[in-house]
């Protein structure tokens, strides 16, 4: 029995011309990039087109690039790296301003912060589960320092309005705020200047991520959302920005992330954005159809189905989210994984722990309804035949397990 | 992360449905966890004569419930109510260590279903004073 994955928001498998791309660089060009012998030059020149082309895929500068183990790792560079920066300038423990939505690569980094006594503000979302802009406006204090939003939602692909929210700042920042009691906006410009983030590894396929687009000072990419492999990311930091390194032990990285660079995985996180720009409309395009394809006709077969998240443009065109009430997410991810059809609940990040949902349950959908969803995405690879094959077997499963619960449950 | 005989009681879960009339009935759930289990018992000479289950949850909450079924059947009341957590997870070859608190209530569930049915028993006495 052919496998049918489609869970492509918890990693894609890694595309062969990437594959082919980041070859050489294991045993052919294993240089250092640090050497400064033929070896490392090799090495060294690959980092650098990979930096360029990364550059060129955001429209920013190449210096602004800075490569890492994945969006983990950059998440908690940016809280980290911006808040302390900010604490270090100004001797006081700034503000930040994230989303219940989030990735746990944010929410726990923000806790700490908060732990450490860092104002944190977690914006609420709506039922589609989009922050709104009235939430940021009213949020933002004269000692806000940063806003850190994911660009589109791994678990109901709903995207998040970043470019009005680089807009708003910008605003903000050009008019400066009002002076509280307190004073604290009679720093200097500049000190209370506010810093936008955005995670974009969901988005990256899919969306324009162009900064001048999004007005964002600071993004996140991660390679294994894009074809790439595990274990490489990367940071945009636009030029100017305070932010302090979070490791040390050399001087990689213009001296913000220490580590010897991942030569392959590099070369490999560049060759998937060029690959993900030449084809995104394509992909898009083609997935926007299945993905409607698919919500329409679970909605029909099966009664009582419920689409988690927003519908049309405002969702990534490869993700659906359904729960279906009186069956268990678990229970019937299991049941298609023995039909050879790779779902998830959620994301797979929080199926360790039993809670439902964080996004869910922030988007005011009850625990017992967050428990019975399942989440499916999408690739470029996906056909219509595995959409046809899904649909076949779905309603059998989610059936079947409505059958076995108790009636009053 | 599942046992294979986890996954096979949970393709093919034993003694799955309800009893019409049961001698007694049990029911645990965990919101938290989103579990809910119902046990459903017939008892003849001191002793389990049949039992089913039905349950909503994940895979380990079925294959749970599945399994007491098995363990439970045929077994006196005292041996039936001394089966444990534990007991349905050896059995299992295991669960995962989230799984043991939260999907694991079958026993629970079960202990239940005995008490209903000594407390309906007791009722019964009294109705024939």
């Amino acid at each position: 029995m052919p496998k049918i994955y489609l869970d492509n928001s918890a990693t894609t498998p890694v595309d062969p011309e990437v594959l082919r791309a980041m070859l050489p660089y294991f045993s052919q060009k294993f240089g250092n990039p640090s050497s400064i012998y033929s070896f490392g030059q090799e090495a060294a020149e690959a980092i650098l087109q990979a930096r360029e082309k990364i550059a060129n895929f955001l429209g920013c500068q190449k210096e602004e690039i800075i490569f890492t183990s994945g969006a983990t790792e950059t998440n908690n560079l940016v809280l980290k790296g911006v808040m302390q920066a900010f604490y270090q300038r100004t001797g006081k423990k700034g503000h930040l301003i994230t989303s219940q939505i989030e990735h746990k690569a944010i929410l726990e980094p923000a806790q700490i912060l908060e732990k450490e006594g860092y104002g944190v503000t977690y914006l609420p979302v709506n039922r589609e589960g989009i922050v709104e802009m009235r939430e940021v406006q009213k949020a933002i204090r004269d000692d806000t320092v940063l806003v850190s939003l994911m660009y589109a939602n791994s678990e109901t692909g709903a995207i998040q309005p970043i470019a009005e929210v680089g807009r708003m700042v910008r605003k903000i920042n050009q008019k400066g705020r009002k002076v509280n009691p307190e004073g604290i906006a009679s720093r200097p410009y500049g000190v209370n200047k506010i810093f936008v983030h955005t995670d974009a590894a969901q988005a990256v396929q899919y969306l324009n991520c162009k900064i001048n687009f999004l007005g964002v000072d600071l993004l996140t990419l991660a390679g294994h959302k894009i074809y790439a492999p595990k274990g490489v990311g990367a940071l945009y930091v636009k030029k100017g920005t305070p932010i302090i390194a979070i490791q040390q032990g050399g001087a990689q990285e213009y001296g913000l992330r220490a580590g010897t660079e991942n030569v392959p995985y590099i070369v490999a996180l560049a060759k998937a954005c060029e690959v993900a720009e030449k084809n995104r409309a394509k992909v898009s395009q083609k997935l926007v159809e299945l993905r409607d394809r698919l919500i329409s006709d679970i909605e029909k077969k099966i009664p009582e189905s419920k689409l988690n998240g927003p519908r049309g443009e405002r969702r990534l065109p490869n993700n659906v989210n359904f729960s279906f009430r009186g069956a268990e997410g678990e229970s019937i991810v299991l049941g298609l994984d023995l039909a050879g059809i790779a779902v998830s609940t959620g994301s797979a990040c929080t199926s360790h722990d039993l809670k439902p949902s964080h996004v869910l349950t922030a988007m005011g959908i009850p625990p017992e309804i967050a428990h019975s969803s399942i989440r499916i995405t999408m690739s470029k690879y996906t056909t219509v035949a595995d959409i046809d094959k899904l649909i076949q077997v779905l309603p059998k499963i989610v059936e079947r397990f409505r059958k076995m619960a108790p009636k009053e449950a | 992360m599942y046992s294979k005989k986890v996954l096979e009681h949970f393709q093919s879960p034993r003694n799955q449905g309800r009893i019409e009339n049961p001698d007694g009935v049990g029911q645990v759930g965990n919101p938290v966890c989103g579990d809910i289990m119902k046990v459903y018992i017939k008892v003849k000479n001191n002793k389990i004569s049949d039992i089913k289950f039905e349950t909503l949850g994940c895979g380990a909450a079925i294959a749970t419930s599945s399994m007491i079924t098995e363990l439970a059947k045929g077994k006196t009341l005292e041996e039936a109510i001394k089966i444990s957590r534990q007991d349905i997870a050896d059995e299992l070859g295991g669960l995962p260590s989230n799984k043991m608190h939260c999907s694991n209530l079958a026993a629970d569930a079960l202990k239940k279903a005995i008490e209903d049915y000594l407390t309906k028993g007791k009722d019964k006495k009294y109705e024939r004073n």
